[in-house]
């Protein structure tokens, strides 16, 4: 899976996922569970919903050095709190198209449905995610010099 | 004097002589040509009748008068559960795009629609004081003043006197403007306006479509020159937070420098913070020290608002901000599928 570029180097993606408590992060618990493989690239960081990630979360992940980004929620209609993964799908989709405007890749800030019974989609996800990542190389763009 | 300016100095006179306001904000002309500015005149100024005398309307209002409503509005927190001190009745000049950032005010709460009194001015678009300047190769303007037909009479401190028209020298916001017209105000007074612009997305589109590098080298280049000094931000009549994500101390989501990535940050966020909000008056591009091409990377989030949510503010109070609604089937072509 890992491309010669990545294998010379040893470089590794870090992927930030922020899961939604009720669905994806329960999804993700069922993949180990389920002792599905996925890469051990993602960091996750739960939410109590797709709707409380502030896209400054993302933005902050990305200038402290994240490779990538996985937010992932309920599917539409599931929300725990009715309408949350909703209101968040507006924001995401601006997000998305505002940081591929600016000239980010736009593999760096990825968005899915995953609900509490997809342990293998999420785990097919991850992988997913992974692999794009690791195809665009290492984020340079955000990220904030330390000094 | 041109008619409008009379209309709104009688305007005025009559709605402070009948008691119908409390203050009165409009446009004084500024100490330097090509320039007016905001004035904000209360019941109880000593001067109140001279400073309504020098109230006008010319091509250098450009300034957006909804930026003083949430400081004028503002409850006081120090009596919070106790009385408070009764809301201003205000009096307002208003054309188009300011008409349009006191109704997003108003729908979030920062100004009550009933202590206003909007006096609509058609607008047919504010001069671009560095396009006069251009035109004098350097040279400062020393006076300015308006003609017949459109034309600008300018005297350089050199002794040149050029004649130029104001639809040469308009601000690229205005040529773009689709709202040239207020409606829905209390008082409208006639004038010359503009047709509304079509095609106003070009701009953006052409930025579109360069290539990711070019597009991140053009943000990159921008956003280099920014000094952090905030004044996109305080001329932004929408950007009215008592405190602002990038000063916020616990947690500190950016640093305060002009490290670029926090000045990226800081930028992308004011603009996603803008979406659905931003009438596009360009008062953060006026305020501006540094020159940064804020028109472009703004803009986006306005079309993106407008082509997948359908929505563009305009001067309706009924419709919700389109962040803070949803519907079943806006679109999902962006969630990635495993």
């Amino acid at each position: 899976m890992m491309d010669q570029a990545s294998q010379a180097s040893g470089w590794e993606p870090k992927i930030v996922a922020f899961l939604c408590t009720w669905c994806s992060y329960a999804g993700a618990d069922l993949a180990g569970v389920s002792r599905l493989q996925y890469g051990p690239n993602i960091r996750i960081i739960r939410v109590p919903c797709s709707g409380r990630i502030n896209p400054l979360y993302i933005l902050k992940a990305l200038q402290n050095g994240a490779d990538g980004v996985l937010v992932a929620g309920c599917h539409p209609g599931d929300c725990h709190y009715i309408s949350g993964n909703l209101v968040a799908r507006r924001k995401f989709a601006l997000l998305k198209s505002l940081l591929s405007y600016v000239g980010i890749e736009e593999e760096r800030v990825q968005f899915s449905w995953v609900s509490a019974s997809e342990g293998g989609r999420f785990a097919a996800l991850v992988a997913k995610v992974i692999e794009d990542v690791r195809r665009v190389g290492p984020a340079g763009k955000l990220v904030k010099p330390c000094r | 004097m041109n008619d409008v300016s009379r209309r709104i100095r009688e305007k005025a006179r009559e709605l402070f002589a009948t008691g119908r306001i409390d203050a009165f904000l409009g446009y004084e002309p500024g100490s330097l040509p090509l320039r007016a500015r905001p004035c904000l005149i209360q019941a109880g100024d000593e001067d109140r009748e001279r400073r309504v005398g020098g109230l006008v309307w010319d091509s250098f209002c450009a300034n957006n008068l909804a930026v003083f409503l949430p400081k004028l509005f503002e409850q006081d927190p120090g009596a919070r559960g106790k009385a408070q001190a009764p809301k201003p009745r205000l009096g307002m000049v208003v054309k188009g795009c300011d008409l349009r950032s006191v109704t997003a005010l108003v729908r979030e709460k920062q100004a009550p629609r009933g202590n206003l009194l909007l006096i609509g001015v058609p607008c047919a678009g504010m001069v671009d004081t560095g396009a006069v300047e251009e035109r004098l190769a350097g040279d400062e303007v020393l006076s300015a003043s308006e003609g017949e037909g459109g034309k600008l009479l300018v005297r350089a401190r050199d002794g040149r006197e050029l004649t130029l028209f104001r639809e040469e020298v308009l601000q690229a916001c205005c040529r773009e403007c689709r709202f040239p017209g207020p409606e829905a105000v209390d008082l409208l007074i006639e004038g010359p306006s503009r047709k509304p612009a079509e095609g106003v997305y070009e701009r953006i589109r052409a930025f579109e479509a360069r290539t990711a590098e070019e597009r991140w080298e053009a943000f990159r280049r921008e956003i280099g020159k920014c000094i952090r000094c905030g004044a996109c931000r305080q001329a932004c009549p929408t950007c009215y937070c008592k405190e602002c994500f990038a000063e916020q101390t616990d947690p500190r989501w950016i640093g305060a420098g002009t490290e670029l990535s926090d000045a990226m940050i800081f930028h992308l966020v004011r603009i996603f913070h803008q979406a659905g909000r931003c009438v596009e008056c360009d008062a953060c591009l006026r305020a501006c020290p540094m020159g940064v091409d804020l028109r472009t990377f703004r803009g986006k989030i306005v079309k993106e608002v407008e082509e997948l949510f359908h929505y563009l503010p305009g001067f309706s109070l009924e419709e919700a901000p389109p962040l803070s609604t949803f519907k079943e089937g806006d679109g999902e072509g962006f969630i990635t599928e495993p």
